[in-house]
């Protein structure tokens, strides 16, 4: 972001940064740097709050009357310090014959075609796969994690980390079908990861392609860093 | 898992580097175009998503909001823009502010990159300079940079 803005400024355009992190921001010292520090993913601060993002955008235009580059930090901060899950409603088991993952998958659809009806896809699946293809790309992470080596499972595009995330959008999005409220960020990644038995099948796969010696690229971004 | 956590792993990759800092001065920013260029992997419904490292830039439609995120790596929040797409790419802001006078217009095209890259060099060389060219020639003065 602040390479981009040294760039920007270059080539004759005014530029103002908004930074997530602050080490990033101030060591890149783009031309006009405001650090909020806000949850990583939400560098507006807090989505359906538009008096909030106006604050942000007040802020970040008033570094326009700077004469010189400068550097300031929005006043008011999002903390997000704890590991809570999402609390949602599961759906029952209705298949017995089906892996209970593949189940899950199933019984969480019309709450995720419910969000994508109110919300739109913008965040939920279509990288590798489509919303159809979930319970498809789950099953092969099934089978790696009961020790099919994971080039040989068929996996979608061969993708692990591309498809991860296209299954975390659906479950993520499927949360907002279960939730009356916007959750805070990560909450909806903790429940995937820590609640549900498809995060639970994808870490294990994660485990798995990792045990088996492969190289890190193509398991480590399975899941977020710190996992 | 906490924002925190995240946020320290991120804290570990060196920033690039600028000799000098070029500055330029904007129009009076009630006369100015503004533009949004983001690195969350934005692309619109019937454009290619970003691959893992890829460098180039997509070319925003403003009238056109129908934006996704393609961004690969694991390490942000999308449900933010998932429920509110202002929460990366504020355009329903930046049409109040030009309906109040704040800013002159919102610009009729935005860009986006794809931010969590290892090397920059071709964003430095290329890539940047090109988006740049592309925003000058659509008449924008002023860019918000926002990151993923």
């Amino acid at each position: 972001m602040s390479t981009l803005a040294h760039v920007f400024e270059a080539a004759g355009l005014a530029t103002v940064a908004l930074g997530s992190v602050r080490k990033q921001i101030e060591e890149a010292a783009p031309p006009r740097g405001l650090w909020c520090d806000f949850p990583l993913g939400r560098p507006l601060g807090k989505p359906g709050d538009a008096a909030f993002q106006t604050r942000v955008l007040e802020h970040a235009f008033s570094l326009l009357n700077a004469t010189e580059p400068v550097f300031e930090e929005f006043a008011e901060k999002i903390s997000d310090e704890n590991n809570e899950a999402l609390s949602c409603p599961m759906p029952l088991r209705t298949n017995k014959d089906l892996h209970p993952a593949l189940d899950e998958v199933r019984g969480l659809r019309p709450a995720y075609d419910r969000a994508i009806a109110k919300y739109g896809n913008r965040a939920a699946t279509g990288r590798v796969i489509s919303v159809d293809e979930i319970e498809e790309a789950l099953a092969t992470l099934i089978s790696v994690a009961e020790g099919t080596p994971w080039k040989e499972a068929g996996i979608p595009g061969g993708a692990t980390s591309r498809v991860v995330q296209d299954i975390r959008g659906f479950y993520e999005v499927a949360a907002l079908g279960l939730s009356d409220h916007i959750p805070s960020a990560w909450a909806g990644t903790n429940w995937f990861y820590d609640e549900t038995l498809g995060g639970d099948v994808v870490l294990k796969a994660r485990a798995a392609i990792r045990d088996s010696g492969e190289e890190r690229q193509y398991w480590y971004y399975m899941a977020p860093v710190d996992r | 898992m906490s924002d925190k956590d995240v946020k320290a792993s991120g804290e570990r990759f060196e920033a690039e580097s600028f000799d000098t800092v070029a500055f330029t001065t904007p129009p009076k920013l009630s006369e100015a175009t503004v533009a949004v260029v983001s690195t969350a992997s934005l692309h619109h419904e019937d454009q290619e998503t970003f691959a893992a490292t890829e460098t180039g830039f997509k070319v925003l439609k403003n009238e056109l909001r129908d934006y996704k995120t393609g961004q690969w790596s694991p390490n942000f929040d999308t449900v933010g823009f998932a429920v509110d797409f202002n929460t990366i790419i504020p355009l329903d802001r930046l049409d109040e502010l030009a309906k109040q006078g704040i800013i002159g217009e919102v610009s009729d095209v935005h860009l986006s990159y794809s931010g969590a890259q290892y090397d920059l060099s071709a964003v430095r060389m290329d890539s940047g300079p090109a988006g740049a060219a592309l925003l000058k020639n659509a008449g924008v003065d002023v860019v918000l940079l926002t990151p993923v």
